[in-house]
């Protein structure tokens, strides 16, 4: 009996029990759905955060204030403490003291709310230098991006995200050269940023308004010159380690610290995609460990469905024998039968988790990429488990003695 | 392989002898068939007769191949088949023996061809054969315009007769028929011993086992087992059986 002949009959005597068969393939079904589709979800989170950070560029450092220790020992959180300052952003700048850095853009930021006539919306106020644009790498869609001149003059000007633009100035007329009223100061819309590309990475980035520093100091009355954070662009990829020193050497004389002591911390873009990964791969881990667990039930329950099926096929068992099936071509018949089982639920399991894919980034705003090594890793996986979980079945059918096969009623 | 020709009409098709067959269940011994010695020949139509507990089954299961006797030689078309493994056995089965059974033993979810099939499967002859031959032999036991259908799609009878006909499309040695007519009523019966008679005119051997005499004395030769033992072997008279 050849391996069509012994496939052929397998696909018979699944067809032969629909119900049943298809109650056992559930089991692998339902695991195999799950394993794909959270294998997928913790890919699309990856991406998701892989696209937000390389949507601000990967040749970025980020200098936080911060880390600082107190006197009683307790430690301040990450960005808690005013402690950069526009002379360290200076100091960062200087192209003898740190020729790998390309240019730098230090930033303070504020929630304010911004009028425009009746309309009125709350966003965050960014007061900055004028190489913010090249340093978080945005362009613009309309008008300009504010001067040297007017930063020095504390200019009445505002650049507005493209959210923010929309949502205070509905109709087709340009936000450009209109005003809109902070704090009881009228400033004037010079330029309206483009999208920052990423669709997933949120509306922080496209909701904002860009004012010059000095602006931005006179506008929430603070006097000091500190800064919440300093983006530097360093000189190329490969100079970013290199970059990292000089800013981390520059900091640690001026602000007469140690590395024990510093009330700053730098990182990098790769660093943060680097965190985010591991806590998404936590999380795949442990749903997938989940999905894996139902696998095996899934794959338990064939076996049952094995073992019952060579219980109730005892006579059919008898009479393959008697008409000349060797114990193999017996072993063979049931081991397929299993991995057919396994391999239709796997497929069907794979039909649901590329429709599921397809539905369940509608209903949970969470992307899905679903990967062909994981689908057909599954499918792989489905049809172990059939044959896994049929091996016991198959060789006790194969061990039944013909007569008492025959004889058994 | 030269065993594989059909010998002579006259050969020995079956030769025991010394055949015991010992169960054991714990320290209880029984002994199923102390000492068997039968030749059955080319052509021959022979009845197993005996009440039950007589050791008839037994016989059936190590004249089918299905059991391994415990003592003494048993050569079927010349080879010895006393100590085969299981696996050889079953190639011994599927060339030399057709089986017909008291149930029958049809596969309910295959068609009527299709389980004449079975035995050319396991046999290894190719798809288009099977089926052609397949459909001779159904049309051979008078089955030919119920190629397609199912066995719960057909009589008693009529199962029997496709159970006939799978016994008979490997052209085995010898058929082998356990009650053949056991389940049936005197209709089916008849038709059933009807064909066999048939079939032997054909030149086929036949050993059939039964209890009832008047299917016994529907064979040429009667062999009578009581307690393990042959007590009888007798040519049968035409009409009637000499027990």
């Amino acid at each position: 009996m050849n391996w069509l002949e012994t496939f052929r009959a397998g696909a018979d005597a699944i067809r032969a029990h629909r119900l049943r068969s298809i109650l056992t393939m559930l089991g692998i079904v339902i695991g195999i759905s799950s394993v794909i589709l959270t294998v997928g979800l913790g890919q699309g989170a990856q991406d998701q955060v892989k696209d937000q950070i390389s949507a601000l560029g990967s040749n970025l450092l980020i200098v936080s204030p911060g880390s600082n220790t107190s006197s009683s020992g307790v430690r301040g959180g990450f960005g808690s403490s005013t402690t950069l300052t526009l002379q360290d952003a200076d100091a960062i700048a200087d192209k003898t003291a740190a020729p790998d850095v390309k240019s730098v853009a230090p930033q303070t930021s504020a929630n304010a709310e911004l009028v425009n006539g009746t309309t009125n919306w709350t966003t965050s106020v960014v007061g900055t230098t004028t190489s913010w644009p090249e340093v978080r790498k945005r362009t613009l869609s309309s008008g300009r991006f504010f001067n040297e001149d007017e930063v020095t003059s504390a200019a009445h000007v505002v650049v507005l995200g493209p959210d923010t633009a929309s949502e205070l100035f509905s109709g087709p007329v340009s936000p450009v050269g209109q005003t809109v009223t902070v704090d009881g100061t009228q400033l004037t819309v010079i330029g309206v940023l483009a999208s920052s590309g990423s669709s997933s990475s949120g509306s922080s980035e496209d909701d904002q308004a860009i004012v010059p520093m000095t602006t931005a100091k006179r506008l929430t009355g603070s006097t000091d010159a500190s800064v919440s954070t300093i983006y530097v662009e360093a000189d190329g990829e490969n100079a970013l380690s290199a970059a990292y020193q000089e800013i981390d050497g520059l900091l640690t004389n001026l602000h007469d610290v140690t590395a024990s002591t510093a009330d700053f911390s730098i990182s990098s873009q790769q660093s943060l995609v680097a965190t985010a990964n591991s806590t998404n791969k936590t999380l795949t881990v442990l749903l997938g460990g989940i999905a894996a667990i139902s696998l095996l039930v899934g794959g338990i329950g064939v076996m049952n469905i094995m073992l019952v099926s060579v219980t109730e096929r005892i006579r059919e068992i008898g009479l393959r024998k008697a008409l000349g099936a060797a114990p193999r071509v017996i072993r063979r018949q049931f081991l397929v039968e299993a991995s057919l089982l396994g391999l239709a639920g796997g497929i069907v399991g794979v039909i649901i988790a590329v429709v599921g894919a397809q539905v369940l980034p509608n209903l949970i705003n969470q992307p899905v990429s679903l990967s062909l090594l994981a689908t057909a890793g599954a499918i792989i996986t489905s049809l172990v488990l059939g044959i896994g979980f049929g091996v016991y079945p198959a060789s006790r059918a194969a061990r039944l003695t013909p007569i008492d096969a025959l004889r058994s009623e | 392989m030269t065993t594989s020709i059909l010998p002579v009409a006259g050969e020995p098709v079956v030769e025991l002898e010394g055949i015991r067959k010992i169960y054991r269940s714990g320290s209880i011994e029984f002994e199923a068939l102390r000492g068997i010695d039968i030749r059955i020949d080319q052509g021959e139509y022979v009845a197993v007769i005996g009440p039950s507990g007589s050791g008839k089954s037994t016989l059936m299961n190590i004249l089918g191949c299905l059991d391994n006797p415990s003592e003494g030689s048993y050569l079927l078309g010349g080879e010895d088949v006393s100590a085969m493994s299981e696996a050889q056995l079953a190639h011994v089965r599927n060339r030399r023996i057709g089986f017909v059974f008291q149930q029958f033993n049809l596969l309910p979810s295959l068609a009527a061809w299709r389980n004449v099939e079975l035995p050319m499967i396991y046999a290894g002859i190719a798809r288009t054969e099977r089926r052609e031959r397949a459909v001779r032999a159904l049309e051979r036991v008078g089955l030919g315009d119920r190629v397609e259908n199912r066995p719960g799609e057909l009589s008693g009878g009529q199962q029997q007769r496709v159970a006939v006909a799978r016994a008979l499309v490997t052209e085995p040695d010898i058929i082998l028929a356990d009650e053949p007519t056991g389940n049936l009523d005197s209709a089916s019966t008849e038709a059933v011993l009807g064909l066999l008679d048939e079939l032997h005119e054909s030149g086929r051997t036949i050993v059939l086992i039964t209890h009832e005499h008047e299917v016994a004395a529907r064979a040429e030769r009667n062999l009578v087992i009581r307690d393990g033992q042959i007590t009888a072997d007798a040519l049968v008279a035409a009409g009637g059986a000499q027990v």
